[in-house]
This record gives C-alpha cells, structure tokens and sequence, in this order.
C-alpha cells in the first residue's frame, strides 16, 4: 500500500478558499468528480466560449484532468483501463484563458506548467496537482464509472470525460496560490 | 522458418507484454532508487510507479494510456528465407494487438490530426550475415520522445561540448519526460544516423555499459551528473533523475560532431524475440 501523510481530501466543485489552504508539497486526493480535457478540447472551448457561446458543461470550481484514457467499450458503457496524466505543459499557450473563462479551480497533470502560466494560474485562483505520470492503472482504479464523453468526435484520447472517481491521488500540490512552485525548487 | 500467422502471434504477445509489464531490469532500478530518496514526495512518486507496474501486471492491462508507438528493430539475416512480408506482418501484429491488448489509437496524420497509418509500422531492418532474424520493440509515448534533441557540434568542442548538450537536454526537459528516464545518446554518423543511434541505445538493459571503455566512462559521468541536478521523479525533486545514460557512437566527416539525445520514461516498455531452431521466441528480460 501506498503511504501517504495527511492527504487533504478535495470534492470539487471547489471554491478559493478550499484551495488557499493548500501549500507546495502537500497531499492530495479527490473524490467525486473529475473532467479530463487535452489539446483538440483545450482549443475546441476556447474557440466556444471566445465567441460567447457556452459549453455543454459548467466548469465552475472544477478539477480538470490532463489525459487521454484508454478505455473498453463494453455493454454497459464504458470501462477506462488506463488513464495516468499526460504532459500539461503542451497546453500552456491556452491554459491561463482556459481557466478564466472556465472558472476551472484545479488543474491535474504532469510535469508541470511554464513559470509565466504559474503566475497567471495563481491570478485566477486555481492551484495544479501533480500526479505519477504513466501510472495509468494506479489512476483507473480511482475512476468509478464514466458519468458522461463529450465531443467524442475528437477521439476518445481527445475528447471530454466526466468521471466520477474515489480518493484520486496521491495527488501532489505543484503549484499553489502562494508563490509555491515544485519545480522551481 | 515460421509461418507468417504463427511469427505474427509471437509479434502480437511481444507487444501485449511490452505494454503490460516491465523487464526485470528496469523494476530493480526503480526499487533500488526509491531506497535512496529521502524525501516523502520523491517516495511517494516511486511508490506509485511500483504499486501501478503490480496492477498493470495482475489485470493484464496497459501500465500506461499512452501505448505509444511501436518502434520495430529487426536484423535480419541476409540468407535467411522468409516466405512472407515482414512489414505487412509486423503491421497484422500491430492491428491484433490493437484489439487484444488493446492499444490506444495514436497515429494520426501530421498536418490534419485525422487518425492515420501511413508509414506505419516503423522498422529498422539490419541486414545481417547468416540466417538469424532477431526482433526488437520498443514502445515509445510522446511524453518523452517529444524532448528529443539532435545537436550540430563543433568537433574541436569535443567531449565538452557532448556532456554539455546531454546535461542541457535533461535540464530543459524537467519533469516533463516522465523522470527517471534513460537517456540515449548518438554520437557520430549522420544527423540521421546520431538519431538512430540514440534510440538505439534505449534497446540495451540497465547495468550494462558500453564494451568501449571511454564511453562506458562517459555514460557514468553523465549519469551522475544529471542526477545531481535534483529534478527527480517526475521533476517532483529528489536524488534519481536518470536510471542510466547510454552512448552510442559511429564514425563521422571531420567536419561534423552531431550528438543526438532520446529520452525513455521510466515506463521503459520494450520486449524481444529471437529464431531459435526456426521457431521466433520471445525472451523474458
């Protein structure tokens, strides 16, 4: 088993003050529900909420989620089999305008963000989660079902899962509303 | 020699354990370098690669979502006789797989983005003397192949100029390659050749240096000295940044020093077979 010290436990929608809280280097995990969301879905809401239009859901105090599950189709739905975190950083150039018109309060991923991105994700009140990238099955196990894929027309690496999950984590604080950032240390 | 079905089997059973499992050499380098972090965060990170190499092992299910690319090194003994193509082969294998494992879609089309397979299977082909066919895989996610790098040096720079470009190459990319990785390096040759020889690299086992004595020198020199750098896993901070460097090297113009560096995750996900009394096996490392 993993041991894991004080993990904090989040359930989004989380609002500032949940997050203020938090600090660089704490632990992590969070129950009830996440939104996964990567490039083609990053640039599909921009292009939406640039043009005033809204999206087909409220993102407001959100946990979102960078990856591209692999996942079974199966009778029922859908079965994800591995879904570990993928590289946040190839999305810096739309993540500060994604968390602002989204309100998104949490973002997860791996490796981190620009120094640039940091401070404009401090800005807007939404703190990033780190989480062990390629642990895919580690991540599965956390996912209890798949409550809805939106804009599957993307793919389904691509397109956005709203998952609903159980003590997802360990997740480690990244960086935070503080000045906090794990990558600069 | 096997028949096409049967050596596509083998092709499709290389891969469903490449994408499951980890050879036995990579899990004791993550165990032996969580013994050495001191810090919880760093722990932590280990903790859960090792708990995840356990479940993706005891589900059957890929260890993670990003079942990259199969990359395909085969020699190839030059009288050995076939009877069938190896590429459409390969390629048979790679659609079974697809399903059986299964494998995420990730080919698409470079300018559109539109699901593709043109010029898929990627496969070195070595001709060989004799009768042997041998085949590698690696598969190889985009997390760490995009920190790829390939350096035009000044030769007159020399080795200075080489530990420079690698230690610069794991600096740049941080956390963001899935540290500890292993780093290939190609040394000589060609731009296309250093390239080949980088990825290359990636195929031999940890714990094994080069036969030459001063790059196997080298290889612990820059091993060290990327792990002095702090980064960690997954650039969380810690002691273990790389699980190892290995440097390849081909002769090249005077005129010409071209270093190229390639980046494996720590989810070093490779597999290998061999024609062993005319039957492909596939050797558990």
């Amino acid at each position: 088993m993993i041991f894991v010290p004080h993990a904090t436990k989040l359930r989004p929608p989380l609002d500032e003050r949940q997050i203020k809280r938090l600090r660089v280097g704490d632990f992590v995990s969070i129950s009830e529900r996440i939104i996964t969301a990567r490039d083609k879905a990053y640039a599909r809401a921009l292009e939406s909420l640039r043009s005033g239009k809204r999206l087909p859901l409220d993102l407001r105090g959100a946990a979102i989620y960078h990856c591209g599950p692999l996942a079974m189709k199966t009778r029922g739905g859908w079965q994800v089999l591995s879904a570990g975190p993928t590289t946040s950083a190839r999305l810096d150039s739309m993540q500060a305008e994604f968390v602002e018109l989204t309100g998104v309060r949490a973002l997860i991923g791996k490796g981190g963000v620009g120094e640039d991105v940091a401070s404009e994700l401090r800005r807007l009140g939404c703190i990033y989660l780190a989480f062990t990238g390629g642990a895919g099955v580690l991540a599965a196990r956390a996912i209890k079902g798949v409550e809805k894929m939106l804009w599957q027309d993307l793919g389904t690496a691509e397109a956005i899962w709203v998952l609903r999950v159980r003590d997802f984590g360990p997740l480690v604080v990244a960086v935070d509303l503080h000045g906090g950032n794990i990558y600069l240390r | 020699m096997p028949l096409k079905n049967e050596f596509r089997d083998v092709v499709v059973e290389m891969l469903q354990r490449a994408a499951t499992t980890l050879p036995k050499d990579i899990v004791d380098a993550i165990e032996r370098s969580r013994k050495r972090e001191r810090n919880k965060i760093a722990t932590v990170q280990f903790d859960c690669m090792l708990k995840n190499l356990e479940l993706a092992r005891k589900l059957g299910v890929p260890i993670c979502q990003d079942t990259g690319i199969p990359i395909f090194f085969v020699k190839l003994g030059s009288e050995l006789d076939l009877g069938f193509d190896l590429v459409r082969a390969l390629s048979d294998a790679i659609k079974r797989a697809a399903r059986a494992v299964p494998l995420r879609q990730n080919a698409v089309d470079p300018l559109t983005g539109k699901k593709s397979n043109a010029g898929q299977p990627i496969v070195h082909i070595d001709l060989i003397r004799g009768k042997h066919l041998q085949i590698d895989i690696l598969i190889k996610g985009a997390g760490s192949e995009n920190w790829s790098r390939l350096y035009m040096l000044r030769p007159t720079d020399g080795q200075a100029a080489i530990k420079r470009a690698v230690l610069f190459a794991v600096a740049e990319s941080g956390g963001k390659p899935c540290p500890p990785t292993i780093v290939g390096v190609g040394v000589g040759g060609s731009a296309d050749v250093a390239c080949l020889l980088a990825k290359r690299a990636l195929l031999r086992p940890l714990g094994t240096s080069n036969r030459d004595r001063g790059l196997a020198d080298l290889e612990l020199r820059l091993a060290d000295a990327a792990n002095e750098f702090g980064i960690g896993p997954m650039g969380l901070g810690g002691r273990t940044t790389v699980l190892g460097v290995h440097v390849e090297k081909a002769a090249c113009h005077m005129a010409s020093l071209p270093v190229a560096i390639n980046f494996q995750c720590w989810a070093a996900r490779r597999a290998s077979a061999r024609l062993v009394d005319d039957r492909l096996v596939v050797e558990v490392p």
